[in-house]
């Protein structure tokens, strides 16, 4: 058993800690008041290494393991959660199937611009009728010649309007339900038939982009089938939300341990009734329960990475990091509101974005009440 | 070009108290860092280097290699740990001098950069007594400097101006923070400096003199550190010009500040 990071993961924390607390948190609420893209902050991350994290060195990436992976989504997301979705749905969603499914070929087409951030990625699967309900993906891919030809669309979807590549779920084959899903790669802004719909105006993560894309008969060549397979796009996908749950449990980390750092500074300077805040037992008690289970959901983050840097099955392992951490993050920033009482409530504190921003970890990335099933599941041995 | 950079692990000291009663710095839990003015020297050695090679250098108990390790994970190219409990307890003087002698022992080099002063020890006289030690031309207190012709080109920063400087090399340059804002060391940078060898050099390594290294050689030590207790607040009198004047003459009667008459 050892809790220690490596001195090299250390040298990485130490790092984008720094960097998110000077090129990132200072731009954090006016993006979120003015719903501004973190382009600037995605860009300085690429020439980090960071966009490409996930990718193998020899298509250009950095290849960091899952453990240092969760250390830095967990600062980005204590900085600003609309620039840690952006940077997840990128290196975690987009990335995971490439580099886990693609074909050689396709590695070398796109993991080089993915790594670099020349390209934005995202990844498709909700759609008006499939979301909790992953199977029922109604974008129909139909082949034809050398081409698929693509019909429907997709909804809610993270760096939907400024992607450069997106990997779309599809099913070639209705009636075989899961054994016919089919994940392709489309490049937007080189594919006739590829239009954006509505811009979703959200609750949080105000600052990340999130839209409708819509395709009509949109003629993809079959070189973008992921895996060059049909029927593998469910098993993929579940791979790819299996890694991203890791990543969605420590940003509930990130932005609890934030608002925790708020109620930090605030109990040392507020006073009331003559004393400083923190002389107060019930507050006392309030810190020490949310530092309690930050750690928690802290611990549960880093070994689910631990168990898949070892190459063991992560499945309920990371469901249990996503539910808690999640559940750990609205709890704590709800709390914190609470500590700071009547400014907590206002905009010119940043605990009612953290707030906001919090809700969605429930929800995205499978809700929690499916990560209760998958871990049921994997208790009960039933499967998923 | 071939640069030698000197750093120095400090403890981050915006937060640091000092502890009444040894009157020594409290150094548990407080982060280390690379200098800031070191950072600097850094930054401007990669931005000088065009196809050269960077050498950083530091003097240090052995979690120095750590310092090391993110300097070549910025982009510095070598790394030299001076590492010997016969350098423990060296002022400045004696510090310079180790330090001089790993730097005979690297041998080779058009340019050594190092930071203005510590944020630890303020003294800010590694720098210039190394430059003597090596009989080098020194410029300090650096924040801008450009290499033309074989020849070093600096302004210093002084408190009302600055000061134009040229001479030709090898030189020694210090450099204060102001000068750059320092990069953050890249995720391949950090892979790199992972897997990269740091040397040590003991004292023997460097054929270091042994009567001007370590505690015994100092010729100075520190014997209190503490933090100067708060002054009250000044007084401000009150009234006219003519009675403000007479209120200070009083006074100063008073403490026998001026002599009464």
């Amino acid at each position: 058993m050892n809790f220690d990071f490596t001195k090299k993961q250390l040298a990485i924390k130490k790092m984008i800690k720094e960097f998110a607390d000077k090129e990132v948190k200072p731009y954090a609420a006016e993006a979120d008041q003015k719903e501004i893209f973190p382009a600037e902050q995605i860009k300085k991350l690429a020439k980090l290494g960071v966009m490409g994290m996930s990718v193998p060195r020899k298509y250009g990436g950095a290849e960091l393991d899952n453990v240092s992976q969760t250390i830095i989504m967990e600062e980005i997301s204590r900085a600003c959660n609309a620039t840690a979705v952006t940077m997840g749905a990128h290196a975690s969603l987009t990335c995971h199937p490439i580099v886990n499914f693609g074909t050689e070929e396709q590695k070398q087409r796109f993991l080089p611009k993915l790594a670099s951030g020349e390209y934005l990625g995202a990844f498709a699967l909700t759609e008006p009728a499939a979301g909790s309900d992953a199977v029922n993906v109604q974008t129909t891919a139909v082949r034809d010649g050398d081409e698929y030809i693509i019909n429907g669309s997709k909804i809610f979807i993270t760096n939907g309007g400024k992607a450069d590549l997106v990997c779309v779920v599809t099913t070639t084959d209705k009636a075989a339900k899961h054994k016919g899903l089919a994940i392709f790669i489309i490049e937007p802004k080189k594919t006739k038939g590829f239009s954006l719909g509505k811009k979703e105006d959200k609750l949080g993560l105000r600052g990340s982009n999130t839209q409708e894309l819509v395709f009509q008969d949109m003629k993809v060549p079959k070189e973008n089938l992921i895996g060059g397979v049909e029927g593998e796009g469910f098993k993929q996908a579940m791979s790819v939300f299996n890694s991203g749950r890791i990543g969605i449990g420590v940003q509930g980390v990130g932005i609890a341990q934030a608002a925790f750092e708020e109620c930090l500074k605030y109990v040392n300077e507020r006073e009331q009734f003559d004393r400083k805040l923190h002389k107060f037992q019930a507050l006392q008690f309030m810190l020490a329960d949310m530092a309690m289970k930050i750690d928690a959901a802290r611990l549960l983050c880093f070994r689910a990475a631990d168990v898949k840097d070892k190459g063991r099955k992560y499945v309920k392992e990371a469901a249990m990091a996503k539910l808690y951490g999640s559940d750990v993050a609205m709890e704590v920033t709800r709390q914190a509101i609470q500590i700071h009482g009547g400014y907590g409530y206002m905009k010119d504190y940043p605990l009612e974005r953290f707030y906001r921003d919090a809700k969605i970890t429930e929800i995205y990335e499978g809700t929690s009440e499916i990560q209760k099933l998958v871990i049921a599941a994997e208790l009960l041995g039933r499967g998923f | 070009m071939e640069i030698i950079v000197c750093i120095k692990q400090v403890p981050d000291t915006t937060d640091v108290k000092i502890d009444p009663k040894t009157g020594r710095l409290i150094r548990e839990g407080i982060p280390v860092i690379i200098n800031p003015d070191d950072k600097a020297a850094i930054e401007a050695a990669l931005q000088l280097k065009a196809n050269g090679k960077i050498t950083v250098l530091t003097m240090g108990p052995p979690q120095a290699e750590e310092a090391l390790r993110e300097a070549l994970a910025m982009g510095c190219d070598d790394a030299i740990l001076l590492c010997d409990f016969k350098f423990a307890g060296s002022d400045t003087w004696a510090t310079a001098n180790a330090i001089a002698a790993g730097i005979k022992k690297i041998g080779k080099y058009d340019l050594i950069l190092c930071g203005r002063q510590a944020i630890d020890g303020d003294t800010a006289q590694v720098g210039p007594q190394l430059a003597e030690s090596l009989n080098l031309p020194q410029i300090t207190y650096v924040q801008k400097v450009e290499i033309n012709g074989g020849k070093v080109k600096a302004e210093r920063e002084l408190e009302d101006g600055y000061e134009i400087i040229e001479t030709g090399m090898p030189a020694l340059l210090t450099i204060v923070k102001e000068m750059n804002e320092a990069r953050y060391p890249t995720l391949q940078g950090i892979d790199k400096a992972y897997e990269a060898e740091v040397k040590t050099w003991k004292a023997a390594d460097i054929g270091a003199d042994e009567n001007k290294i370590g505690l015994k050689a100092s010729p100075t030590m520190v014997k209190k550190v503490f933090s100067p207790s708060a002054k009250g607040q000044g007084l401000i009198l009150q009234g006219s010009i003519k009675e403000m004047a007479h209120d200070l003459v009083e006074r100063l009667k008073e403490r026998e500040i001026i002599q009464k008459f």
